[in-house]
């Protein structure tokens, strides 16, 4: 394969992973303001933090409103990551590796598109947002269920994974980043209502509650919560769930080319520090500190693979 | 019908009825209803927009992707008609790859006096570079698109051979998929010659052009100037389907003296490059300097037989229009044999008398840059307004040697699906050639494009044409 289609397979599934998380991110940040309306100038706010978006949006406008944070991140142009951008981004890498992708997958990211370009072609009233953002995911889950249905198991899909787990590791950490605040157990062990909708809403941003509560029952506590997202492999959005991913992704890249990588030892240093992790420890050394070093671990290990397998001349 | 004298219907005879190629496609049509037709027509369109079979169109601002129009009527040729054709089509493009081995070799053409020797060496398309130079299996033109008009019941004219990068192959396969998909009735009914093996054709013609020193299944890849180019999704098509790469010049470089694309793995040879780049853009080295869309030193590595290029660089000089007009004689030269299939009459502007006859006559005249491609820089006499037609004389005698003019052509006409019904309107049609030492290879139909405005004589998809789906039915 082509360096240069590894690559294009690979953002294309990460700007797809990205849209996608901040569409959950924007549901969530609109259920806050739904259910705490004195609360929710500052949870756009943050809301704007988990998507890398804040600086680019203070450009833009003085103030932060509700109305005007959806529409930065779902359709301005002034925001290069916004779930229209990266959908065209992901569409636009699609073309470029087109002739990587079955027939079903490319077509399933083209109508994703052109039903993106659909629903956001002018800014989204507040009585459809929820439909407007569950038809986007829908048609996101479309090209995904086309991948795993009808493409090869072999370095094509990988990279495709290696996109998708890349990226989703990368948005989990932001959000727990911009919320560590609020799982500092000096606050309180015992949540406030306050810090319940919090909490919850973590969790929600990860479209994660359901599963929490099947796992712990309704007590939601801030170790419980960075327990789940950070260590808890069977929950699909946790930090160590992605880096097993991409692990194996890896591993069958090893195997298939016969060749390892500086990349491979760095995928495999990280998911053993997240095994030999404990929530105890992360919250003395730091959730903060904790989270950026991961960022930073997942930034190096995807310029890693970036040269071993040559995307770039 | 005002105009039903002048043009060749293909449909109907003058009495009205069908004539015998579409005796089965209109007793179907006669029992369809109209707006289901008219539904499928609309169907058709989505089902172009999801598979992203679009065109780039340079200079439009937004929508920067379009849909060549699709008309749902196929155009419809007889087994026996389309015999004649492919004998005309070969024997033209036979003598077309002798004509650019001689003009790269001896010029035994230049000596025999049968072409003036400064529409050679003074013609931007020649490429002093390729002399003496034979490439694999003394193929030139790998792949050509002749582009062919209908005047009448046994008239067919050669209006242009594309013996460059010719487009428009994926279009005919896929207003093939969609007349499948939408009207499989009519295939049941009615035998028409399959065309969905082209990209398979196209694989093994390039494989049998290999270089000689290449041993066991040859790596083929299409060269690309990328998503932004017009005809990507085309290059992209062909790549997918043909079991090819799909190669830029950034994938590119030349390593131990051959081509080689960078994959995850390190670098691989290339042995067959179809390349959709133009000639002036493939080596920075020995080409323009400025390119980024094709690869330093590819020449050399041609020159020491390393590989493939398909088209050879410097044919554009067998479909320069200047050279069109000696057609006739070239294949004579290098066949023996008359050519079957007629040459337009031409007028080369460069020549004092041919001007004068040209500017007289210019408000009924064709006339066409002899380095254009794609309908752009063109008058069509008849259809210019007077400010159009002054301007255009100005062009003419500043440089009457960039162009040549030809009569406005009757082109034949068949029915498209308008919102009254079936209307006539005037098409072309490119069939698509394959060259390989093992033989010459005509896929069975081609690209028809039509002219959708009524009356209107250009075709190119870039002033407003479409596509029909061009059958050619068995014997």
């Amino acid at each position: 394969m082509l360096g240069k289609t590894a690559g294009g397979l690979l953002w294309m599934f990460r700007y797809l992973e990205r849209s996608e998380n901040t569409t959950r991110l924007i549901e969530a940040g609109f259920r806050i303001a739904l259910t705490r309306p004195a609360t929710s100038d500052d949870e756009w706010a943050s809301v704007l933090d988990a998507s890398g978006a804040r600086a680019a949006h203070g450009q833009r406008h003085a103030t932060t409103t509700q109305a005007n944070a959806i529409d930065f991140l779902l359709r301005d142009p002034a925001n290069p990551s916004s779930v229209l951008a990266c959908i065209e981004g992901a569409r636009n890498n699609a073309r470029l590796v087109r002739t990587a992708l079955s027939r079903e997958v490319w077509e399933a990211t083209n109508e994703c598109w052109m039903e993106a370009r659909r629903l956001l072609a002018r800014p989204v009233r507040e009585r459809d947002l929820p439909e407007v953002l569950a038809a986007i995911r829908q048609q996101s889950a479309l090209v995904r269920g086309a991948l795993h249905g009808t493409m090869l198991r072999n370095d094509i899909f990988n990279f495709a994974r290696i996109g998708t787990f890349a990226e989703r590791a990368d948005n989990t950490a932001r959000i727990l980043d911009v919320k560590y605040y609020v799982l500092l157990p000096s606050i309180s062990q015992i949540g406030s209502p306050l810090d319940n909708v919090q909490w919850e809403n973590i969790l929600r941003s990860v479209g994660g509650l359901r599963s929490f509560r099947w796992l712990h029952g309704a007590e939601i506590t801030p170790l419980g919560i960075a327990q789940f997202l950070i260590l808890d492999g069977r929950m699909p959005r946790s930090l160590a769930f992605c880096t097993a991913k991409i692990a194996a992704n890896m591993g069958y890249l090893e195997k298939e080319y016969g060749a390892r990588h500086p990349s491979h030892a760095l995928v495999e240093a990280l998911l053993g520090r997240l095994s030999a992790a404990s929530t105890e420890a992360i919250f003395e050394a730091g959730l903060h500190e904790f989270i950026l070093d991961f960022l930073s671990d997942v930034a190096g290990l995807a310029a890693q693979i970036e040269t071993d397998y040559r995307f770039y001349g | 019908m005002s105009d039903a004298p002048r043009f060749f219907d293909e449909l109907a005879a003058p009495g009205g009825e069908p004539r015998p190629p579409y005796e089965g496609y209109c007793a179907w049509f006669d029992g369809e209803d109209i707006t289901r037709l008219r539904r499928k027509a609309a169907d058709a369109e989505r089902f172009f927009r999801r598979t992203g079979i679009t065109f780039n169109v340079y200079g439009a601002e937004e929508a920067d992707e379009r849909l060549i129009p699709f008309d749902i009527v196929p155009r419809i040729i007889s087994g026996r008609e389309w015999a004649r054709l492919t004998r005309g089509i070969e024997q033209r493009v036979r003598a077309i790859n002798a004509f650019l081995y001689d003009i790269y070799h001896r010029q035994e053409i230049v000596r025999a006096g049968r072409i003036p020797e400064r529409l050679i060496a003074r013609n931007e398309a020649f490429l002093p570079q390729m002399i003496g130079l034979a490439p694999p299996g003394n193929v030139y033109t790998h792949i050509v698109g002749v582009d062919l008009v209908r005047t009448g019941e046994d008239e067919f004219y050669v209006l242009e051979d594309n013996a460059r990068t010719p487009s428009g192959v994926s279009y005919m396969l896929e207003n093939r998929e969609t007349m499948l998909q939408m009207f499989p009735e009519l295939f049941s009914h009615i035998r028409v010659q399959p065309v969905q093996d082209y990209p398979t054709r196209l694989a093994r013609s390039l494989a049998a052009c290999a270089p000689t020193g290449c041993s066991g299944r040859p790596v083929i890849a299409v060269l690309t100037p990328g998503i932004h180019n017009s005809a990507y999704f085309e290059h992209s098509f062909l790549a997918d389907h043909a079991g090819a790469d799909l190669v830029e010049g950034t994938d590119l470089r030349v390593v131990d003296g051959r081509l080689a694309m960078r994959t995850t793995r390190g670098y691989t040879a290339i042995d067959v490059l179809y390349r959709r780049v133009d000639d002036a853009f493939l080596d920075p080295l020995n080409f323009r300097p400025d390119s980024v869309l094709g690869v330093p030193g590819i020449l050399d590595v041609y020159r020491s037989g390393g590989i493939t290029l398909a088209n050879a660089p410097g044919t554009g000089i067998a479909d320069d229009k200047a050279i069109y007009s000696y057609m006739p004689d070239i294949v004579e030269f290098y066949t023996g044999e008359k050519a079957l299939l007629p040459n337009v009459p031409t007028w080369r502007c460069s020549e004092p008398e041919a001007l004068k006859y040209v500017l007289d006559n210019l408000s009924d005249l064709v006339v066409k840059e002899v380095h254009g491609s794609g309908g752009y820089g063109m008058l069509v006499g008849p259809a210019a307004s007077k400010r159009e037609l002054a301007a255009f004389r100005a062009k003419l005698e500043a440089r009457p040697a960039n162009y040549i003019a030809q009569p406005t052509l009757a082109l034949s006409t068949v029915p498209v699906l308008t919102r009254a019904g079936l209307a006539p309107r005037h098409v072309d049609l490119r069939p698509f050639v394959l060259v390989s030492p093992k033989g010459i290879d005509i896929t069975p139909g081609g690209l028809t494009r039509v002219a959708l405005k009524k009356g209107s004589l250009v075709v190119n998809s870039s002033q407003g044409g479409g596509t029909k789906d061009t059958w050619v039915l068995e014997e």
